[in-house]
């Protein structure tokens, strides 16, 4: 597992990365992707919903799949079934997306290994907010080890 | 969320080795906190029966309000823990060093019990602090500390924290209240939506709101002032800790001496492996002279300070059969592994030479009430 929890490869796909594509985008509050995504579309990200079951989420027209996404997609990021994975590591090398996140709890081997050998940088049992949140020094509010330590305050 | 409260939250969860931290207004307020989080009616916890006082009588409460059930374990038996444990154990709890017996926790083992019924070991790290013991890096899944005592210092703040290690599966099926829609916070599933975070962020969002026992900032400040020297007034603490039990041991009118660090102690293999920095600064010795000379030579001292409190830069000493024991008999405080005659000294940083030379003094007068009784 700590093999896709990389802290160098998060730090370059959330430093870099500016199209999203949310696997699983619920419409519902409640849910976390929708804050995530949410979240996400507040700090500057460009948030790209794929979900077979909806129209419009966070202001966005939603897509049935990867494959009918019209733009670059830099980070696939999956609020799904574990046992769906494989198959969105095959759609997301065959749309060439730069990297694979999969959120806290979805956990796929198989769907990692995919993606990493279509050449996607792969990211698994983390949560895109979170790390966000972290190289930007906000989870020092959370009471979180961040691993950042300064002898100044971090701007955030 | 304050943060001052979550610069201290942050320092600890580091220092521990955890994802995070929760603070809380003391030790048994984190405590009860987290058993409040992690446990439903008709649980049970298999729990260390060498646990300091306070501990055992708030789980003796939380056990008849909340329905739970308590499996005492004898922590020093290699099967106490597996004998304790049943399908429905939702925790294993010890300390990393008990007082008075200063038993010290085979951490590895406990932890191994834990995993096989699918529990989380949960281990008060109070008296050994990271600086000594690591406890999540042996295989316990949560912290909980009083920072009241060598993590301020100085015995200026009463505060408590929880430290998750977040590698604990909480959707094993066992934890409905962590890994099932909360009723307390419309409908959310803080495990799938937090991942290793998920039991802070309930025990922060919700536990923590409910009880309202959070810790206030100024407290946060000193804590934080306090942990700067925590490596080098632990140092100090063990080596002086030693030095006193080694000087007691052998003089005249000391019946035992129960430091786990001495050669002849039984935890001396526990404490090469888990405390190799030092078995910290609590620990306690037995007066040949009983009820009466404990009593004696607690008045005779007068560089140690007569307090309950442990893990302050000063040196504390009590009687418990004149104290806080006061209203058992002989044989009660046999039962409760309280002898007559024993003191317990929390050593602080002081001239060691000073503190034995107090402590002759009170021997002197232990002895000699011990003659005219």
């Amino acid at each position: 597992m700590k093999e896709f929890q990389d802290p160098g490869t998060i730090q370059k796909i959330v430093l870099n990365a500016r199209n999203v594509a949310i696997v699983g985008l619920s419409a519902s509050e409640l849910r976390a992707s929708n804050f995530v995504g949410y979240y996400l579309q507040r700090h500057g990200y460009r948030v790209i919903p794929v979900n077979p079951n909806e129209e419009h989420v966070l202001g966005e027209p939603v897509y049935p799949s990867l494959r009918d996404v019209p733009e670059r997609i830099d980070v696939v990021d999956v609020f799904r079934d574990p046992a769906a994975v494989p198959d969105i590591a095959r759609e997301s090398v065959e749309v060439g997306a730069g990297a694979l996140w999969l959120q806290f709890g979805v956990i796929s081997p198989e769907g990692a290994q995919i993606a990493r050998d279509g050449g996607l940088a792969v990211v698994m049992d983390r949560c895109l907010k979170v790390e966000h949140a972290r190289l930007l020094g906000r989870m020092h509010w959370m009471g979180f080890d961040t691993g950042v330590i300064a002898g100044s305050r971090q701007p955030s | 969320m304050n943060p001052t409260v979550a610069a201290f939250e942050e320092r600890l969860a580091n220092l521990e080795g955890g994802v995070g931290a929760v603070a809380f207004a003391s030790g048994l307020a984190a405590q009860a906190g987290l058993f409040f989080a992690l446990l439903d009616p008709g649980d049970r916890i298999a729990v260390a029966k060498a646990l300091y006082g306070g501990s055992t009588a708030q789980l003796n409460h939380l056990a008849r309000k909340l329905q739970i059930t308590l499996d005492w374990v004898e922590m020093d038996d290699p099967d106490g823990w597996r004998r304790a444990v049943t399908a429905e154990t939702k925790a294993l709890f010890a300390e990393t060093i008990a007082n008075p017996g200063g038993n010290v926790l085979d951490i590895e083992l406990a932890a191994a019990v834990a995993h096989e019924v699918g529990a989380p070991l949960v281990v008060d790290n109070t008296f050994a602090t990271p600086y000594l013991c690591r406890p999540l890096e042996w295989g316990a899944d949560l912290i909980v500390h009083s920072a009241t005592k060598f993590l301020v210092g100085n015995g200026t703040t009463i505060a408590g924290a929880v430290v998750d290690s977040g590698t604990f599966d909480w959707s094993n099926g066992r934890f409905p209240s962590i890994a099932e829609p909360s009723t307390a916070y419309h409908g959310l599933k803080f495990h799938e939506t937090f991942g290793v975070y998920g039991l802070l962020m309930k025990l922060r969002s919700e536990t923590l709101r409910d009880f309202g026992a959070v810790l206030a900032p100024f407290n946060a400040f000193l804590l934080l002032l306090g942990m700067e020297s925590l490596a080098v007034r632990m140092e100090r603490h063990v080596s002086n800790a030693l030095a006193v039990a080694e000087w007691l041991r052998g003089r005249p009118g000391v019946a035992a001496v129960r430091h786990p660090a001495l050669p002849d102690s039984p935890y001396r293999p526990l404490v090469e492996r888990y405390l190799p920095a030092g078995a910290g600064s609590v620990f306690s010795f037995d007066l040949e002279s009983g009820r009466e000379g404990g009593r004696r030579f607690i008045e005779a001292l007068s560089l140690w300070s007569h307090l309950a409190n442990v893990g302050d830069t000063k040196s504390l000493v009590i009687h418990p059969a004149s104290t806080t024991h006061r209203q058992l008999s002989d044989e009660e405080l046999v039962a409760s592994g309280v002898a007559p005659g024993t003191v317990r000294l929390s050593v602080g940083l002081e001239d060691v030479d000073d503190l034995v030379w107090d402590l002759e003094r009170g021997l002197q007068a232990a002895r000699g009430s011990a003659v005219t009784a």
